[in-house]
């Protein structure tokens, strides 16, 4: 029955699809934002390990979201894949190591003559939680800015800037949207913590989280005015109805203006985040990280539908308008599309036995009880 | 297509070749040790007796080491093949990028979700639930296995799809052949034997350590009872499932099958070498034995590859200058053929850009009939089609010995086991200690003989490794391969000492 769909259908599809992964990765970043609070809300070990060993149960699914994000972009949009990775190589290559290191670090921090010693593995999960979150901020900025690349008639990338992709950072509106990444990390890292660490007796550390959560609001405040004010007044890149790329002005704002589901997700997304500080920071409740939590799955859906709806090449060339890339020329052919629809059709219940055993494992908070466990980390 | 800058593809390669085999150190232990927790923890379910849970846990604490640094070092491969081969995953990637996805939808969310539970979970949920957890992780994993080697498999024997001419790329046509194909199923099932192998002697070799030194002896024995069993069977599986991957190879990749052989000539009746060692000044094509020194069994090669005593085994000599009785096609032929197709498929776009359809039409219809040998055409000659015959010769021999010597130790560990002579059986259990590292090194050295073993190709047949890469200047591959080796050297090293202190500090540390 899937087969039955155009073209057109499954490539919108996949592009929500591949959205939804992005929007859950950008909320599971909590692990991240989490890492770069260790030093600043732990003032002694207990309160380090009651951090690394909340975090230390639910960062493989982070990481493993980041995975299936470049999988099913490979799977769907192989020419995006080919493109960027290959093109923007250094953004990516870095990112990655930020994400080497975040994988042994848990297990290796505490365990007796790990060579490198505590301080440094918390050292590397801040990297990937600083300039890791950073780089992904300006990699995703990329869809909105531009990047420097030409294909030719095999579709074969050539990168027309040296710095093969870090140039990314160097734009103000990349930087800003990764720092707004990272602070946003960082609010979602305090909301979590506050619901899943047990602060029975150790009032001022909760006092600390809370305050970190809304501090951290305050810091990605300004990064997120100047990203939403930019978007709504650059020139944005179009692709019309005959295939040609352009320049139009206010691009962005009209997907807004003619997307209003869009423009839904963006200021209700915004509202259950700012609802979610509140929550965390002037009240006492512990759900915060499930207001801020959806409300960054809207935004971040809001963004990623922004950039690829609405006639918008998603990875735009600034270099060669004509190279730029939208769902409907960088997708897979209708058959593996409609096969790739039959796996995703799993998905639900991926979805559904994670959520089980999350709660399955948080229903009671995590103690000292649980550092006290040798497997504690 | 434009020209590859070679010192650029030969980077990439060792980069790839760098980072393959960083993950491949984990991963053979990962899937056999999974398996042996879920055991252990299965009889402790079982018997309720304590001093199973302590085991199982003890061999959890060292899976957990080993699985981090497993994660670590994977996931670079899965961006590696746009940032190093990007024109390759633009080539394929409407192929090659489905099992991808689909191996991070179906196994690794089992693992990272699971994972947590068999490690976290004892206090937090039911005694049934942990172990389902468990054998989720086991199976899991040996499902993340599945699907790359899918992916693998068809790089060695492209199936179930066609060349698509206006976007110059492969698509996919049926997806069953690309996860029924043979290649996939002997790939899948002798990877994941082999890799039992390596988890089990990894718990016989810590154990035998033990025993050894008088430590810890009532677990190690537990421990290497149901790991001498578990190695034993999957040994005699991995000799079976690995005559198969020959008997693919046959008729998917009779080059490499030749290379590994160290057969030039090929004929009915092939004499299989059982010992040799390869005349280091042979050229192809020069009338030189190939062997300094060997010792064959008559019409053992053909009876391996061919399941007859006299099928015909093609030889590199007939594979690449063709062998008209057996219909085979000299590659000079097919690399002309090749680049017809090339200038055809140019023709095609040219006409197709002028808005010409009758040369289009034309242009698509030459293309056609040689479009089989499209890789050919971007060979410089035909000798090119040679892999390295003296790494694939030695690697493949070495291996085999060695899963054979471990079928005969393994029941002999068997055997001292249950006469219960195994704590006094001290060359016996030096040889325990000393097997693991030969079955690691017979594992590395299976992926010499698969992926040396088809070069040039990247795919076989469509498309030369050279054609597959990155147009980067080789300065950006340089500095990130020096970037992986110096911090997987590091991460190795401190993964060994916290592995060896775990193992001194032995399980009441777990
Ligand atoms: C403990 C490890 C181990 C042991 C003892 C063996 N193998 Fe193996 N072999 C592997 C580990 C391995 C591997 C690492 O898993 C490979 C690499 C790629 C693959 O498919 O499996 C492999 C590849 C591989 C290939 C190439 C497959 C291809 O290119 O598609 C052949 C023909 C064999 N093996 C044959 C054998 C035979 C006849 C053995 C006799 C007992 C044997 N192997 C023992
Ligand atoms: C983890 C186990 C693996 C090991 C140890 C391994 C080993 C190797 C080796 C030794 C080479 C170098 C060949 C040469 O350049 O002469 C190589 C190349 C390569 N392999 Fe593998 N391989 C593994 C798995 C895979 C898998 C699963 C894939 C694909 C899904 C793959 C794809 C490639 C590619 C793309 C190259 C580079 C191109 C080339 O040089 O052929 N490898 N690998
Ligand atoms: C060259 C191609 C390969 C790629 C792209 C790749 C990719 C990855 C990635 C991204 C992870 C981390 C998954 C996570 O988020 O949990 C991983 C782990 C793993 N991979 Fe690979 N891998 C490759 C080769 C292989 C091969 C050949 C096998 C087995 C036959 C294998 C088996 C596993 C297993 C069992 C894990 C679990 C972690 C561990 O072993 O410690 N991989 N791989």
């Amino acid at each position: 029955m899937i087969g039955k769909l155009d073209i057109v259908t499954l490539q919108q599809l996949w592009w929500i699809l591949c959205s939804v992964v992005g929007a859950l990765f950008l909320f599971l970043t909590f692990v991240q934002g989490g890492q770069t609070l260790l030093w600043q809300v732990a003032k002694n070990d207990r309160e380090k390990s009651l951090i690394i060993n909340s975090l230390g149960r639910k960062w493989e699914l982070t990481f493993t979201t980041l995975v299936l994000f470049g999988g099913a972009l490979f799977a769907a949009f192989p020419k995006f894949y080919a493109t960027s990775f290959g093109g923007a190589y250094w953004v990516w290559m870095l990112i990655l190591f930020t994400f080497i290191v975040q994988a042994v670090s848990y297990e290796y921090r505490k365990k007796p003559n790990n060579l490198l010693g505590a301080e440094v593995y918390e050292l590397f999960l801040f990297i990937n939680g600083s300039v890791g979150i950073l780089l992904i901020g300006a990699a995703v900025g990329t869809f909105f800015t531009g990047s420097n690349f030409t294909l030719n008639a095999f579709n074969q990338v050539t990168w027309t800037n040296p710095l093969r992709g870090l140039e990314a950072a160097f734009s103000l509106f990349n930087l800003s949207f990764g720092l707004f990444l990272v602070f946003n990390a960082r609010v979602l890292g305090a909301m979590y913590l506050v619901n899943n660490i047990d602060f029975n007796g150790v009032p001022e550390f909760e006092a600390r989280v809370r305050k970190s959560c809304l501090t951290s609001f305050l810091l990605a405040l300004p990064f997120l005015l100047y990203v939403v004010v930019s978007l709504l007044l650059i020139d944005g890149f179009a692709v019309d109805k005959t295939g040609m790329v352009g320049m139009v002005a206010h691009k962005y704002l009209n997907n807004l203006l003619a997307m209003p589901v869009v423009l839904g997700l963006l200021l209700v997304g915004l509202f259950l985040v700012i609802l979610g500080v509140t929550r965390t920071s002037l009240a006492k409740a512990t759900t915060g990280i499930w207001f801020g939590g959806l409300g960054t799955v809207l935004v971040g859906l809001a963004v990623f539908f922004t950039a690829g709806f609405n006639g918008t090449p998603f990875y735009p060339s600034k270099v060669d308008l004509q190279s730029s890339l939208t769902i409907y020329n960088a997708s897979s052919s209708h058959y593996t599309l409609t096969a790739m629809t039959y796996v995703a059709l799993a998905i639900p219940g991926v979805l559904a036995y994670v959520a089980y055993v999350w709660r399955q494992m948080d229903s009671r908070k995590i103690d000292s009880q649980d550092l006290a466990d040798k497997k504690a980390y | 297509m434009g020209e590859m800058d070679l010192g650029m593809v030969n980077w990439a390669r060792a980069q790839f070749t760098l980072t393959a085999m960083y993950h491949w150190l984990f991963v053979p232990i990962t899937l056999g040790l999974s398996f042996l927790c879920a055991f252990y923890e299965t009889i402790y379910v079982r018997t309720g007796k304590e001093e199973w849970k302590r085991l199982t846990k003890f061999w959890m604490t060292l899976f957990g080491i080993n699985f981090s640094i497993g994660i670590a070092t994977g996931i670079i491969l899965e961006f590696e093949f746009g940032t190093n081969w990007s024109n390759y995953s633009w080539m394929v990637g409407d192929i090659f990028g489905a099992p991808l996805a689909i191996e991070g939808i179906f196994a690794f969310f089992i693992e990272a979700t699971f994972f947590a539970v068999m490690f976290f979970g004892w206090e937090r949920t039911s005694k049934s639930f942990h172990l389902f957890s468990t054998w989720m992780v086991a199976i899991g994993s040996n499902l993340s296995a599945l699907w790359i080697l899918i992916a693998n498999g068809w790089m060695q024997y492209p199936v179930g799809m066609a060349f698509n001419p206006d976007n110059a790329r492969f698509e996919m046509q049926n997806i069953w052949e690309v996860v029924l194909s043979p290649v996939a199923v002997s790939k899948f099932t002798h990877t994941t034997s082999s890799s039992f192998i390596v988890g089990s002697l990894f718990v016989i070799a810590i154990s035998s350590y033990y025993l050894l030194k008088g430590h810890h002896v009532e677990m190690a024995k537990k421990s290497i009872i149901v790991a001498t069993v578990f190695g034993l069977l999957s040994s005699l599986f991995t000799a079976f499932t690995g005559d198969e991957s020959a008997y693919v190879n046959a008729y998917s990749q009779p080059m490499k099958l030749a290379a590994y052989e160290g057969l030039y000539k090929g004929s009915k009746g092939a004499g299989i070498v059982a010992l040799g060692v390869l005349n280091s000044g042979k050229k192809i094509g020069d009338g030189q034995d190939p062997f300094a020194f060997q010792i064959s069994i008559p019409k053992g090669l053909s009876l391996f590859a061919k399941r007859e005593l006299n099928g015909f085994v093609p030889g590199i000599e007939d594979l690449v200058y063709g062998n008209k009785a057996e219909g085979i096609m000299p590659v000079a032929e097919k690399m002309a053929k090749g680049k017809a197709a090339i200038a055809d498929l140019a023709a095609y776009k040219a006409a197709g850009k002028a808005g010409d359809e009758q040369a289009k039409a034309v242009a698509l219809q030459r293309f056609k009939a040689n479009q089989e040998h499209l890789g050919f055409g971007y060979l410089g000659k035909p000798e090119e089609v040679v892999p390295p015959v003296a790494s694939t010769y030695y690697s493949f021999h070495f291996m085999v010995y060695v899963g054979t010597f471990l079928i005969l130790m393994l029941a002999l560990f068997l055997r001292a086991t249950f006469t219960n002579k195994l704590a006094e059986s001290r060359w016996l259990l030096r040889f325990g200690v000393a097997s693991f590292f030969l079955a690691y090194l017979a594992s590395e050295l299976g992926w010499v003989v698969a992926e040396v073993g088809r070069q040039p190709w990247a795919i076989q047949n469509m498309l030369p490794v050279k054609m597959a890469a990155t147009g980067i200047a080789a300065g950006h591959v340089q500095a990130t391969f020096l970037m992986f080796f110096v911090l997987f050297a590091v991460l190795l090293l401190a993964e060994i000492k916290i592995m060896l202190k775990q193992i001194k500090i032995g399980p009441e540390g777990a």
